[in-house]
């Protein structure tokens, strides 16, 4: 909402500078975005040409010398065609900029003669894109003078972000109850009257959808002079950024503006017949004023005549039925429209319109009679003419919405001390009717404020007025009460598995929720459910069922400007179906090219090795383990999701159903799908499928039982079927006696001709810790033996000879 | 004797020593010891005769012997000491290498936590010690948790302020939304618990929006308290001292302006003092200059009644600011979109050691 400082005048009597108004509308709440004071009109002054001869070297070039008012006249160069002794005109001198040409003037020689600033046209000054010629004033202006002040371009323009709920606000006139209100001047009287007119309006109107319309009023103006409005009123709504039509046209953008009310003008030679306010027929098609053809639905509000839509309902006036230079006969619509329709025809056919702003937020439904008054006037004053009656169709009147209102409440909530006396005289001040002296007033809110619904916007209204500043903070009160924890466990977790994927060298990335539906496809997604209606882009359409495609594709663009070997995790939500039990809370990582944990590239004590599904087996473990999952009973199988590849990935799982993650290399197809290359391997653990812990009572770790008797290890190795998983040997081998046997690491394997077609060597190192006594010769020969029991039993290895 | 005695024993030391300097290794001066003090060494049999000597004798003898054994056993274990050392500065002097060879830097120090991560854990660590709790919910939210039970009218333009991302339509034809901001996170903790309720809400929001200052995903954090007493009062202390503690400096003047939410009554938007005279860099608590930075006010009645609150015995403030803004403001990222990038240079500059904890005691950043 845009408005000038004179016009802000015209409805507020003040004494206060532009600065302190602006400030007083931010700390109202009426936010001023921008502020233009015109100062670079300031430095152009009202000067006299004192002559004006040829110059001698060129034909179209004038010398003239000018008189700015300080007695001293200067030589001024100039190829207007009008330059002239005699003539009064806009004088800049070296040193001012001049905003039509972007240049700040200098002394300079044109054609050897020298020039000591520049008469200026209308459009070197932005008045407008008249430059045939420099500015020709009558005789009489001051010179000396302000030039700004004289043609009325020192009015500072002033725009305030509007919040949705302040409709009376869109119209200069509520600005300056407002300021009123906090002190910043008085409020000036409407002063409107009542126009008498002769006879009934003959065009009637008929409102067909009275949920929509509550109201039309309407009236006939015959014997218009339409033309071009005033100076004064074009200068104002070029200043907020309104072109100027002509006249019929700027009074009811005038009457928006001042006032918040939109108006609509008819030529009524233009229509036919009466007019009906009705539901469009779909597919009815009205062409706008704006030149556009739209095409109405049957959830759309027209005002028609008898040959078809001649306006869209509070949005746009038709094109057919506008008003120009040749009306003579022009009806004044002043309606009231259903807010939220307007919005969504609004929203629906994209038009946004200073009208559609005021009805979608609610216009005062008491001003539509003396907005049609005050316009009717207008029309009277600026094009003549005789009215008609008033002809109001449909309006109940408006029910205002009272509240009970209990002082004590601006405290309750605010925390701010008002007394009962200053609240009532701040709602007073802003048109509220404040009923009762007690405790509990009864408040009835004005007309032209739709969105007061309860106290609490009254406490608002208090507050704002009061000042929120003069709120002094208060420290919130320890409240031992909420909440025993800050972060649940799954934050907690959450928090951990980043920090953990961090420390092994990975970089955390943060990716798009959305990914391309050939992605989600690819990863088990693409559900209906889960698919945007209304996408930024192709190629984010879908929720993601996994981190891995965003992260592979992340990667490749690494790699795509030269940084191939990369290591990104991700903690974040994955999507399985549309319900919040469907969002997994997912940790996923992937590596590529030789991103191993200890480093990428080359080095002069090893090369880094290319990556593989042990970097991402060992990387889903870390995460589970910071993520406190029992590490010691999780198993490891073959069955992960068809994406990675079928002989390299695994399942983590814990117990026999609960999976807790996969890893692995990814499957080619998988690869072609994200056009990514490898080597690159990824992993996912769910944070959400691992068992809470246990509450426990205390926090004491378990007893520590050092053993004094000394530890040893033997070595072992099986030859096994070569489709023996190490992992079972590895167990076979701690269940031969759980007590003594306290490790048991894999530290050899071999394939070989000598072992045979299908058959492999399996080398481990046992460690044992015996607990109650040094072990002998005997004791180690014996659980060497229930060890090579344990093995052959549960893989059929035995030990190599 | 006695004459010629003592020269010989003079002459075995001469000899001797200049065995025990010229010993060139451990074996050498080894031989050298057995060769003298041995059990059959040149020494050691001059000390068996001492038996046999008269008193007279034995008296003059027994002190020279002596003295020369302790000598030379000196001299001997000296030389072995020294022969020891260079053994070793000869072994070490061929183990030499160029130090100046790189090392593999530490992965705990090439890995980078992103700054939306860490700058959710600088908030945490402020908001905890105020007393509020971590909560989150779900990015797909239907259109009554996201705005109807918020108090958006239907089609009201406050509807619009929201470029909402829909989901397909069910068969139902009901169609739900990417959550526009966590807000919807406070009706479902109304839902879930009594009051006192203090609770902070992190999370992604979503909005169909794209440019240098907005993506279609973005970060958003929620502050909400629910009890009996609190006021505006006590909303302007919380928001301050956290713009204070989050910027880390000592202080910092705030400008609260009225503003409008629907879900929130009265509405008020924070206003930050900043200097941004220098490009590229914005300071704050210094300047003159204000810059806008997050929406706040007390909880709408509306609001408390759908999370099945009585809003006459109720209330509390909430707050909403943006996550990916705030670390932007406080560490300079020019750009929103490079956070969702994944560029690894973006990440190694912008992002943060995993070791680098925020606490309070520690300070939040480094």
């Amino acid at each position: 909402m845009k408005f000038t400082l004179s016009w802000l005048k015209d409805h507020l009597d003040t004494d206060a500078t532009l600065a302190e108004i602006t400030e007083a509308l931010t700390m109202i709440g009426l936010e001023v975005e921008a502020v233009d004071d015109k100062a670079q009109f300031a430095p152009f002054t009202i000067a006299r040409v004192l002559t004006a001869e040829k110059h001698p070297d060129a034909d179209k070039l004038k010398v003239l010398t000018v008189d700015a008012g300080d007695g001293k006249p200067v030589q001024v160069v100039c190829g207007a065609p009008n330059a002239r002794a005699g003539l009064v005109g806009a004088f800049a001198a070296p040193g001012t900029y001049v905003p039509g040409i972007d240049l700040e003037l200098s002394v300079g020689k044109i054609r050897g003669v020298e020039s000591h600033g520049m008469m200026c046209s209308e459009r070197e000054l932005e008045m407008s894109d008249e430059h045939s010629g420099i500015i020709d004033l009558p005789e009489d202006a001051p010179v000396g003078t302000p030039f700004a002040a004289y043609a009325g371009l020192d009015d500072p323009v002033i725009e305030i972000g509007l919040t949705p709920n302040r409709p009376d606000c869109t119209g200069v006139h509520g600005i300056a109850r407002d300021l009123a209100a906090a002190g910043l001047g008085t409020l000036k009287p409407l002063g409107i009257e009542p126009i008498a007119g002769d006879g009934a309006c003959p065009v009637d109107v008929r409102i067909d959808a009275p949920d929509l319309c509550p109201g039309f009023a309407l009236r006939l103006v015959r014997g218009v002079k339409n033309g071009p409005s005033p100076q004064w009123m074009q200068q104002r709504l070029i200043a907020i950024g309104l072109r100027p039509i002509n006249a019929l046209v700027d009074i009811t953008n005038y009457v928006t503006f001042g006032w918040g009310r939109p108006l609509h003008v008819f030529d009524a030679a233009k229509v036919t017949g009466n007019l009906v306010v009705r539901r469009a027929t779909d597919g009815e098609t009205i062409l706008g004023l704006d030149g556009k053809e739209y095409t109405l639905t049957g959830e759309m509000c027209t005002i028609a005549d008898e040959r078809g839509p001649e306006s869209i309902a509070g949005i746009m006036g038709g094109e057919e039925s506008g008003c120009d230079e040749t009306t003579t006969d022009v009806v004044i619509e002043s309606a009231l429209w259903n807010p939220r329709n307007v919005a969504r025809t609004g929203r629906d056919l994209g038009i946004i319109t200073d009208a559609r702003y005021r009805f979608e937020r609610g216009v005062d439904p008491e001003f539509m009679v003396p907005g049609l008054e005050l316009a009717t006037r207008m029309v009277l004053d600026l094009c003549g003419g005789t009215p008609t009656e008033t002809r109001v169709t449909g309006y109940a009147g408006h029910q205002c919405k009272t509240v009970d209102f209990p002082f004590a409440e601006v405290r309750r909530l605010t925390g701010a001390d008002v007394e009962a006396a200053k609240s009532t005289d701040i709602l007073e001040r802003l048109g509220f009717d404040v009923n009762g002296r007690g405790e509990i007033a009864k408040v009835t809110a004005p007309s032209w404020r739709p969105d007061i619904e309860g106290k609490a916007d009254l406490v608002e209204e208090v507050m704002r007025i009061h000042g929120v500043g003069n709120i002094a903070p208060l420290p919130l009160e320890s409240h031992g009460a909420v909440n025993g924890r800050v972060l649940t466990v799954q934050q907690v977790r959450t928090r951990a598995a980043k920090r953990a994927l961090a420390a092994r060298g990975m970089m955390e990335a943060v990716t798009w929720s959305f990914i391309p539906a050939a992605h989600a496809a690819a990863f088990g997604g693409g559900a209906a459910a889960l698919q945007l209606a209304n996408p930024i882009a192709a190629d984010m359409s879908d929720m993601r069922p996994s981190l891995l495609p965003g992260l592979l594709a992340a990667a490749q663009r690494n790699a795509n400007v030269g940084h191939g070997d990369v290591a990104l995790f991700e903690v974040a939500g994955t999507y399985e179906s549309d319900t919040p039990d469907g969002q997994r809370r997912v940790a996923g990582g992937i590596r590529r090219g030789t991103a191993t944990l200890t480093g990428a590239g080359r080095a002069w004590d090893g090369h880094a090795a290319a990556v593989g599904v042990f970097d991402a087996k060992a990387d889903a473990l870390a995460a589970l383990e910071a993520c406190g999952a029992p590490v010691d009973k999780l198993t490891v199988e073959r069955g992960a999701p068809d994406w990675y590849h079928p002989g390299r990935s695994g399942l983590i799982k814990l117990g026999p159903k609960n999976v807790l993650g996969h890893f692995g290399e990814l499957h080619p197809r998988t690869l072609e799908v994200l056009d990514v290359k490898g080597p690159v391997c990824g992993f996912e653990i769910f944070i959400d499928a691992l068992p809470e812990p246990k509450r426990k009572a205390t926090r004491t770790k378990p007893r520590l039982d050092l053993s004094p008797f000394q530890a040893v290890t033997r070595d072992f190795a099986f030859v096994v079927d070569a489709d023996v998983a190490a992992g079972a040997l590895q167990r076979a081998v701690a269940g031969a006696d759980k007590q003594l046997v306290t490790g048991v690491t894999v530290f050899d394997l071999f394939e070989g001709a000598a072992l045979g077609e299908g058959r492999k060597s399996v080398a481990v190192e046992v460690q044992i810790q015996p607990t109650d006594r040094t072990l002998t010769d005997e004791d180690l020969e014996a659980l060497s033996g229930r060890i090579v029991a344990s093995v052959e039993k549960a893989t059929g290895g035995v030990l190599r000879g | 004797m006695n004459e010629t005695a003592r020269p010989e024993i003079d002459q075995l030391e001469r000899t001797l020593m200049a065995d025990i300097a010229s010993a060139a290794d451990e074996d050498a001066i080894e031989q050298v010891r057995v060769a003298a003090i041995g059990k059959k060494g040149a020494v050691s049999e001059r000390m068996k005769t001492l038996g046999k000597m008269s008193a007279e004798e034995r008296q003059v003898m027994g002190p020279a012997l002596n003295g020369l054994k302790v000598r030379v056993t000196d001299a001997i274990a000296a030389r072995k000491a020294e022969l020891r050392d260079a053994a070793i500065e000869a072994r070490l002097a061929t183990e030499t290498v160029d130090i100046t060879l790189p090392v593999r830097p530490s992965p705990a120090e090439t890995g980078r936590i992103h700054p939306i991560s860490q700058v959710i854990d600088e908030i945490t660590a402020i908001c905890a010690d105020m007393g509020f709790a971590v909560a989150e919910g779900p990015d797909i939210e239907t259109d009554y948790y996201n705005f109807t039970a918020l108090n958006f009218p239907e089609d009201h333009p406050a509807r619009e302020m929201h470029d909402t991302f829909f989901m397909a339509p069910d068969a139902n034809g009901e169609r739900k939304v990417l959550r526009t901001h966590t807000s919807p996170v406070q009706i479902r903790t109304m839902e879930a618990q009594e009051p006192p309720i203090r609770i902070v809400i992190p999370g992604k929001t979503y909005r169909h929006d794209s440019d240098a200052t907005h993506t279609p995903m973005f970060h958003q954090l929620e502050g909400l308290v629910v009890d009996k007493v609190t006021t505006v009062a006590h909303l302007k202390w919380t928001i301050e001292e956290f713009c204070k503690a989050f910027f880390e400096v000592p202080d910092v003047a705030m400008r609260f302006r009225p503003s409008y939410f629907p879900f929130t009554e009265p509405s008020l938007e924070v206003d930050i003092q900043c200097d941004r005279s220098k490009p590229g860099e914005v300071r704050f608590g210094e300047g003159n200059d204000w810059m806008e930075i997050l929406g706040c006010g007390m909880v709408h009645p509306n609001v408390l009644r759908a999370g099945g609150l009585d809003p006459d015995v109720y209330q509390g403030f909430a707050w909403g600011i943006g996550i990916d803004r705030l670390a932007m403001l406080k560490y300079g990222m020019p750009d929103l979109r490079a956070f969702f990038d994944a560029d690894v240079r973006w990440l190694k500059h912008y992002g943060f050691r995993p070791l680098d904890m925020p606490t309070l005691f520690g300070g939040l950043s480094q």
